[in-house]
């Protein structure tokens, strides 16, 4: 998607939400502050993101604690290898399988709770790889411009130009060859989807923000490349990033139910993926088995839809160009003597 | 007038000559991708089937024990005559797959963009116009909904209801069996192939299977379109030239049809460009759901089968027509808009 | 009422003030201003005094969230009680606007032609389009735009030529009166000259009223008959130009002149401290934390509008009569120190 080719100018003051440096009280609640003054709908809409996506890190991280079974578990007990109590398959949401079971008798809750893991921890090492890798060439790129910067902003372009999934779905293909499937390829292939994404809104800002008085200013007063890179633009861009992240965080998700849907990235053998559930499905839809697909996929709509709102209710409150600087409505008092200007 | 249209020419050329370097890095980019892939393709795609001499003679014959440069020029060389290989597989020319299911792509494609230009313009400029009302509420609700869903749930939600439920609709494939024995094909776009012999009996048939993928696919675009309609308007409405135009007294209705909601759409035209690349990847998803006989379809096949040459031919086209579609809107682009011919 | 003529637009203890989070803003508050007919006044004072909005407001023009009351009375009705379609029919024909900022004030997607048609065809309907052209060419001719740029588009234009083209546009519909905020400020000085040449034509070939808001007191002194001092959301000072800047009875207007530069200049004046906040702005009189000759009395009561001669209307309490206040209240005001630091 072409949300970040979209956003705007630097957001002030955002890095405290990704837990950033200088997380003094004074600053840190005044960078919060806009966050708390948000009000009516918007405000609403905000903390409801907040509220799904921690729902989810909690699913996620504290999985075997909540989940009433393991997520390929199909026996109610293994005794020495043999199965007891096997699973209905296909069975309707129950008191023991609140949402049902598969085709292979495996309790769907337990395979949404435990897709919430996988999804965590692909989302997590893809958006850090993408910053990693992006952020630095988008900075290097934006700074000092030449050669250099045109090269990579060809490249970038390209792999910008390239339908995101496709572009995920090559690179999958061939890690799984190589690697075989696991998160980490997972990772990576959603990866190289977003670095573009870094490069550019850094690379933007970098080059807005070096034309800026103050730097300029250090740059007359001698402070080398790498003082103003870091002290001066860095601090600017990185306030760009908690946005860009979780916007792209809800995008990642998406492409990695994707590649699960297509069967490519992690192996459906080795963790619950939503997207190889619901591809599963959809033979089930047609026999009116509606829990087989439906609960994850509405797992896939809630956490994406947490972060997409999280992510704008953040740009709504930095980002200037489109809020609208908090309009009250005015009632004019009535002239008093004292007020009137005589005629 | 003569000087406009000179520029646009001078424009043009310009913009012909960046193609080249963005085309060969994409091939390139390609290329390397597969390349990188430890093991062979053969190995990998057929290596359970076929004795190691039979390997051998195949390899050999598909040019992989030559040196990795010399694949290289020839994978050029035949790009550029328009022949990218044959599947290693079912020894199928990628060619054919290309306007055989590229064909049923297309349909797909234009039928969606139509569906989601339908919905997506007139909800975002609406919301625009009536910014926080309850239509701007629901608008971005919709927005947002559809976004988050992933393409293949709403497919499997419309194939549970519409399909299983109401059995108003079929779900899966082109056409019914009789009437795809009973057309000729042309152009391979059935509907036109219909069109063409008179046989306006087989076209209710072709619609009804069209209906839920076009929708589907059309839906995600359309999120898309709400959303950037939505903002370019409530940017629009506050030009500088808007205000003028309301001090010239301009009435109201026209200055938001006339000036805002005609300058909004500039943008968007570029817009629907890059979205090309989300069609596509929507496209590949789509068809993947309701069985639905395009490229994206034959893709999820030869990636299960882990047929390179057959993904290399599909992607190097997939990233061929995106070059493509991004000249095309730029020069519409420049035509409609004269400022860009002068920047 | 100062003037003899029947005034062309009267504003009468206007107020527009604006909803903040902070609170409203009182960006113009209880302003009464005379326009008589081919006359040109002009309004001046320093940025975020309320003089655009000012401007705004008589065409009815207001951001949303503003509140406006009061009376602009013109051809004999209160325009703030007129209807929004009523009111859309007086802005071109009846009271036009010029802007600060020509650049962009033209739909970039529009051909200049189309501008002229739009608005022709918005106010006269049935005109034919020959007779559009004809009318719209005439009056870029005027300007000195030629007939062969009729159809081109914005960008194709210079920043003065735009400017000319937008006072073109506002002319085409032979308005009777002509709100023209800041109209040279973003223009170089040859171009600035020219377009105050061509303002200055059209009072003198068409009658038309003139509000020359500008911050510039060296085009009032030139081309104004009258001008009007605004501080802080009111009118301070008003009077002929020739008196009231030879003779400045406001402190703010005495030294909003010394602050001007010219060839006797020798070293320049500012006006300590900065304009106050309209959210919550100074009791009394508005001025009196900068004032130099700032009493007693102006930090508590707001002073009265007196008439000490016919043209002038002077809202300082040192224009009191003789006993309207006490010794007390003439004593001096002790001023806190301005901190430089507030104003940052």
């Amino acid at each position: 998607m072409t949300i970040a080719g979209s956003l705007p100018s630097p957001p002030t003051g955002a890095e405290v939400l990704s837990g950033g440096p200088g997380g003094r009280r004074g600053r840190a609640r005044r960078m919060l502050a806009p966050v708390l003054s948000a009000h009516g709908l918007q405000r609403w809409l905000l903390w409801a993101g907040i509220a799904l996506v921690l729902l989810f890190v909690v699913l996620a991280i504290f999985a075997p604690l909540i989940s009433p079974y393991g997520w390929n578990q199909y026996c109610a007990h293994l005794v020495r290898g043999a199965c007891e109590g096997r699973f209905t398959r296909q069975g309707r949401p129950s008191g023991a399988h609140w949402f049902g079971t598969t085709v292979q008798a495996e309790d769907v809750l337990a395979r949404v709770i435990y897709g919430a893991r996988t999804a965590m921890e692909v989302v997590v090492l893809a958006v850090l790889f993408s910053t990693c890798v992006g952020i630095p060439l988008g900075l290097v790129s934006g700074y000092f411009g030449g050669t250099l910067d045109r090269v990579l902003v060809l490249i970038m372009d390209a792999l910008f130009a390239f339908p995101y999934l496709l572009l995920a779905i090559v690179i999958a293909f061939v890690l799984q060859g190589g690697i075989g499937g696991g998160v980490l390829t997972a990772a990576v292939a959603i990866m190289a989807v977003y670095v573009p994404q870094y490069f550019r809104v850094v690379r933007n800002s970098v080059i807005s923000v070096r034309e800026e008085n103050y730097v300029e200013a250090a740059r007359t007063l001698g402070a080398r490349p790498r003082t103003i890179l870091g002290r001066y633009v860095f601090v600017n861009v990185i306030q760009t990033v908690p946005v860009v992240a979780s916007l792209n965080a809800a995008d990642a998700i998406l492409t990695l139910a994707a590649l699960s849907f297509l069967g490519v990235g992690v192996d459906p053998t080795a963790a619950a993926q939503w997207g190889y559930d619901v591809s599963r499905a959809l033979s089930d839809a047609q026999a009116g088995y509606w829990w087989t697909g439906l609960y994850p996929g509405l797992a896939i709509i809630l956490l994406v839809g947490g972060l997409t709102l999280l992510g704008e209710g953040l740009n709504d409150v930095y980002n200037p160009v489109l809020r609208r600087r908090g309009i009250r409505r005015v009632v004019l008092p009535a002239r008093t003597w004292d007020d009137r200007a005589p005629q | 007038m003569s000087s406009s249209t000179g520029s646009l020419r001078r424009y043009l050329v310009t913009r012909l000559a960046l193609v080249i370097p963005m085309v060969l890095l994409l091939l390139t980019f390609v290329f390397g991708l597969m390349r990188v892939a430890p093991g062979n393709p053969i190995q990998a795609a057929l290596g359970g089937h076929l004795s190691p001499a039979q390997l051998h003679v195949r390899m050999h014959a598909a040019g992989y024990d030559k040196p990795v440069v010399v694949q290289y020029g020839e994978y050029l060389r035949q790009v550029f005559t328009g022949n990218f290989g044959t599947t290693i597989t079912d020894s199928r020319p990628v060619s054919q797959i290309i306007t055989q299911n590229g064909a049923a792509t297309l349909e797909l494609t234009v039928a969606a963009l139509f569906v989601a230009l339908l919905v997506g313009v007139p909800l975002g400029m609406l919301a625009g116009r009536m910014r926080d009302s309850w239509v701007d509420v629901s608008a971005r609700s919709f927005g947002i909904v559809v976004y988050a869903a992933p393409v293949f749930f709403l497919g499997f939600l419309a194939r549970l209801v519409f399909s299983t439920y109401l059995g108003w609709l079929p779900s899966s494939s082109q056409a019914s069996v009789l009437v795809q024995a009973d057309l000729i094909p042309h152009s391979n776009i059935l509907i036109l192939d219909a069109m063409i012999d008179g046989k306006w009996g087989d076209l209710p048939d072709l619609v009804r299977h069209l209906t839920l993928p076009a929708i589907t696919l059309g839906l995600l675009l359309a999120g898309v379109f709400v959303r950037l309609i939505r903002v370019n308007v409530i940017q629009t409405l506050r030009a500088d030239y808007i205000e003028a135009a309301r001090a010239r007294g301009v009435r109201e209705s026209r200055v938001v049809v006339r000036h805002a909601f005609r300058n909004a759409l500039v943008p968007v035209i570029t817009v629907v460009g890059l979205q090309v690349a989300l069609l596509l990847s929507g496209a590949v998803l789509t068809e993947a759901t309701f069985n639905w006989p395009g490229i994206g379809n034959e893709l999820v096949f030869y990636l299960n089968s882990r047929d390179y040459t057959a993904v290399q031919g599909i992607i190097t086209v997939f990233a061929l027509v995106v070059v493509a579609v991004s000249l095309l809107i730029d020069i519409a682009n420049a035509w409609i808009d004269p400022r860009i011919r002068y920047s | 009422m100062t003037t003899t003529v029947e005034p062309l637009l009267s504003v009468c203890d206007l107020r527009v003030w604006y909803g903040t989070s902070r609170g409203p803003v009182r960006a113009v508050d209880g302003v009464s201003v005379d326009i008589a007919p081919g006359e040109m006044l002009g309004l001046v004072g320093e940025s975020g005094c309320g003089k655009s909005t000012l401007g705004r407001g008589i065409l009815g023009l207001l951001p949303p969230g503003a509140v406006m009351d009061g009376e602009v009375r013109y051809g004999g009705n209160n325009l703030l009680a007129y209807t929004a379609e009523e009111m859309r029919q007086v802005r071109g024909p009846g009271i036009g606007l010029i802007f600060q900022e020509p650049m962009t004030r033209l739909n970039p997607l529009m051909r200049v032609s189309e501008h002229f048609a739009e608005t022709l065809r918005e106010h006269e309907p049935g005109m034919s389009r020959g007779e559009m052209a004809e009318r719209s060419l005439r009056v870029l001719r005027g300007m000195g735009i030629p007939p062969t740029r009729f159809r081109s588009y914005p960008h194709e234009f210079s920043g003065g030529m735009r400017q000319r083209i937008m006072i073109a546009l506002a002319l085409v519909l032979q308005p009777r009166f002509l709100v023209a905020d800041e109209p040279t400020t973003a223009l170089d000085v040859l171009v600035e000259a020219q377009i105050l040449g061509i303002l200055a034509d059209l009072r003198r070939n068409f009658d038309t009223a003139l509000l020359l808001i500008t911050h510039n007191l060296a085009i009032v002194a030139e081309s104004c008959d009258r001008v009007a001092v605004m501080y802080a959301g009111k009118i301070v000072e008003q009077g002929a130009v020739r008196d009231v800047f030879t003779e400045p009875r406001h402190p703010y207007t005495r030294e909003l002149l010394a602050s001007t530069i010219s060839l006797s200049t020798t070293r320049l004046h500012y006006i300590p401290g900065a304009p106050p906040d309209l959210v919550e702005p100074p009791a009394g009189c508005r001025f009196h934390p900068r004032c130099p000759e700032a009493m007693r009395v102006c930090a508590h009561r707001e002073p009265a509008q007196t008439s000490p001669d016919l043209q002038r209307r002077v809202a300082c309490w040192l224009a009191a009569r003789p006993g309207e206040l006490d010794e007390d209240e003439r004593e001096p005001l002790v001023q806190e120190v301005i901190h430089t630091a507030d104003e940052a």
